[in-house]
């Protein structure tokens, strides 16, 4: 009687945990399985439509990794993640620090005004920003010709790569200062006041008791929010893909656009596949240190 | 600080003054957008096209949003996005809740493994596997269905749902469940009479994230769903502006239909996830 009943019991974690398991196999798994797969094979229309599984060995990754465009985009792809990331994460910081200065009304409003921004959807942001940024009656151009830039009343922004990448920068950082601040002031809430006390009896100033209270209080939280958002700018594809598609002249291509427009719009699946793969190598490399570290913790915890 | 003290005064109140001030520039420049969004989706064409900007709409239209809603297959599109919105977020709630609960509250072989095989899945590259995906969905068939999208955006937020309940069960105190397991309660029954209430403000707080994502994709529904009323808002949205030749008016108007339920959910729940952590803080 009593050993049905527990094996049951035994089985039971197992048994709740099934559903969200098949589910990660079946629909995480499976996938990326099968994008390494592609990316052995030559898929092109052709083979597409007739269902054909042409095995091509590694073609793929040597075309890909030869050609001069995957460097060009990689490089590109570290150094806008880079720049999007040092400007979040500093102006991110400042903001968060003048919250927690901020008298009571103030810093709700701040918070109000960061909360609008962080919510809006980034399809909604990327028309809204577009038409900020517009050639014709956009708000930046009247602005900046009012300020004497006279050259910008008529200014095309999506025309070139920098002024592009410049947009869609600003549209970035907007919406990603406010997770930054609003998580950073409620981390200084958290700091023991007898901790500022103690730096001030050993004759700590301001800045110094900045430096030695609050900045290591708060950096497990600045690396854990800079890995993050790392990741998150990296495979920054939605904002990227609907400012401009890529362009101009596939100029502002990051790593998952430049994916998606060599396999899905050039009709080259295996190669798309391959590109694919090599960007989410590219991405555990970035993020590999922190992510050893978090996984450490997080097993040390448990 | 030997300075006179009418300088020392001065410095003192400019420090008082600059954050205030400071603020007041910061929160103007983070809100303008979503505020030149509305603003536009409410003036009549012949204020959006001046030379000079109008600020402030005065004299207000619904015209824009007139167009926005009557455009081709807008109610389908609303659907859609609703129908896999809320599917996908039900869905990964309750798969996300049964193992939640083992997760926190059992002990058995491979726990460690699991919880940390899901923190690695909530970080998942979506946006470069939309190539493989595209080839399984046309493989089974199914381009341009509401199904692998639901699906998808359910193990999108699949993670991030059952690690964050699995937060919530553990603050839930055991003793609460074995006493109601003393009253006669089987497992499941003090499951369903004693642990659901309390933990609904976790439920509420973590579908939050679920609405968010699932009714924000687009890289997803952009290589699936080529179909025009097969398709979701983001893409509508997308394609808004070169469809209506520059209509900017009718654009903005689409884009606040589209961002209102999303900023509405923001400020309404965001209050409630706060309330429902310091509740469960008191409690545990």
């Amino acid at each position: 009687m009593t050993a049905p009943r527990a094996r049951t019991t035994a089985l039971a974690p197992y048994l709740l945990l099934l559903p969200a398991l098949a589910a990660t196999l079946l629909l995480l798994g499976w996938p990326l399985v099968k994008n390494a797969l592609l990316s052995f094979q030559n898929l092109n229309m052709r083979q597409l439509i007739l269902h054909l599984t042409e095995w091509n060995g590694v073609a793929n990754y040597t075309e890909v990794l030869g050609s001069s465009d995957f460097w060009r985009v990689t490089g590109r792809s570290i150094l806008f993640t880079g720049a999007n990331v040092v400007l979040i994460m500093v102006l991110g910081t400042l903001v968060g620090l003048l919250l927690a200065r901020l008298g009571k009304r103030m810093r709700l409003t701040l918070l109000i005004g960061l909360v609008l921004a962080w919510a809006m959807p980034p399809i909604a942001a990327v028309t809204v920003y577009k038409w900020l940024f517009a050639q014709r009656y956009g708000v930046v151009n009247w602005v900046l010709d009012r300020l004497g830039f006279h050259s910008m009343a008529d200014h095309n922004w999506l025309a070139t790569q920098f002024s592009t990448f410049a947009v869609v920068t600003l549209l970035i950082v907007w919406q990603s200062i406010p997770f930054v601040a609003i998580n950073l002031y409620a981390a200084t809430t958290t700091i023991p006041k007898e901790l500022y006390e103690a730096a001030a009896l050993d004759g700590a100033g301001a800045w110094q008791s900045f430096t030695s209270v609050t900045v290591p209080f708060l950096r497990p939280f600045l690396y854990a929010t800079t890995f993050l958002e790392v990741i998150w700018v990296f495979k920054a594809f939605t904002q990227v893909f609907a400012i401009n598609e890529g362009g101009p002249d596939r100029l502002t291509e990051i790593l998952p656009v430049y994916a998606y427009i060599e396999g899905f719009g050039n009709q080259h699946f295996g190669m798309g596949s391959a590109i694919a793969l090599l960007t989410i190598v590219i991405l555990l490399a970035l993020t590999a240190y922190y992510l050893r570290i978090v996984l450490k913790q997080e097993e040390d915890e448990l | 600080m030997s300075r006179p003290r009418s300088a020392a005064s001065k410095a003192s109140a400019l420090r008082r003054v600059w954050p205030n001030a400071l603020a007041v520039v910061l929160f103007a420049g983070f809100v303008f957008p979503v505020y030149w969004m509305f603003a536009t989706a409410f003036k009549p064409t012949g204020d959006i096209v001046a030379e000079d900007p109008v600020w402030f709409p005065v004299d207000f239209t619904f015209e824009h949003f007139r167009t926005a809603v009557t455009a081709d297959n807008f109610w389908t599109l609303v659907r859609n996005s609703v129908t896999v919105t809320v599917l996908a977020v039900l869905f990964s709630l309750v798969i996300g809740l049964l193992a939640a609960f083992a997760l926190a509250r059992m002990r058995f072989r491979g726990r460690r493994g699991f919880i940390v095989a899901f923190m690695l899945a909530q970080m998942a590259p979506w946006e470069v596997m939309v190539i493989a995906i595209y080839l399984i969905v046309r493989d089974a068939d199914m381009l341009n269905s509401l199904i692998p999208l639901t699906v998808f955006y359910m193990m999108m937020v699949l993670p991030f749902t059952l690690l964050t309940l699995r937060g919530f069960v553990g603050a839930i105190p055991k003793d609460l469940e074995e006493s109601a397991m003393v009253d006669g309660c089987s497992r499941p029954q003090a499951f369903v009479k004693v642990i659901l209430p309390l933990l609904a403000p976790g439920l509420m707080s973590t579908s939050l994230f679920g609405f968010i994502t699932a009714w924000n994709e687009f890289p997803m529904v952009l290589i699936l769903n080529k179909q025009a009323e097969a398709q979701t808002l983001p893409l509508w949205i997308s394609k808004f502006q070169t469809v209506f030749g520059d209509d900017w008016g009718a654009t903005m108007a689409a884009s606040s239909l589209f961002a209102v339920p999303i900023l509405l959910l923001f400020l309404f729940l965001q209050r409630k996830a706060v309330s429902g952590l310091t509740a469960g803080a008191v409690k545990g």
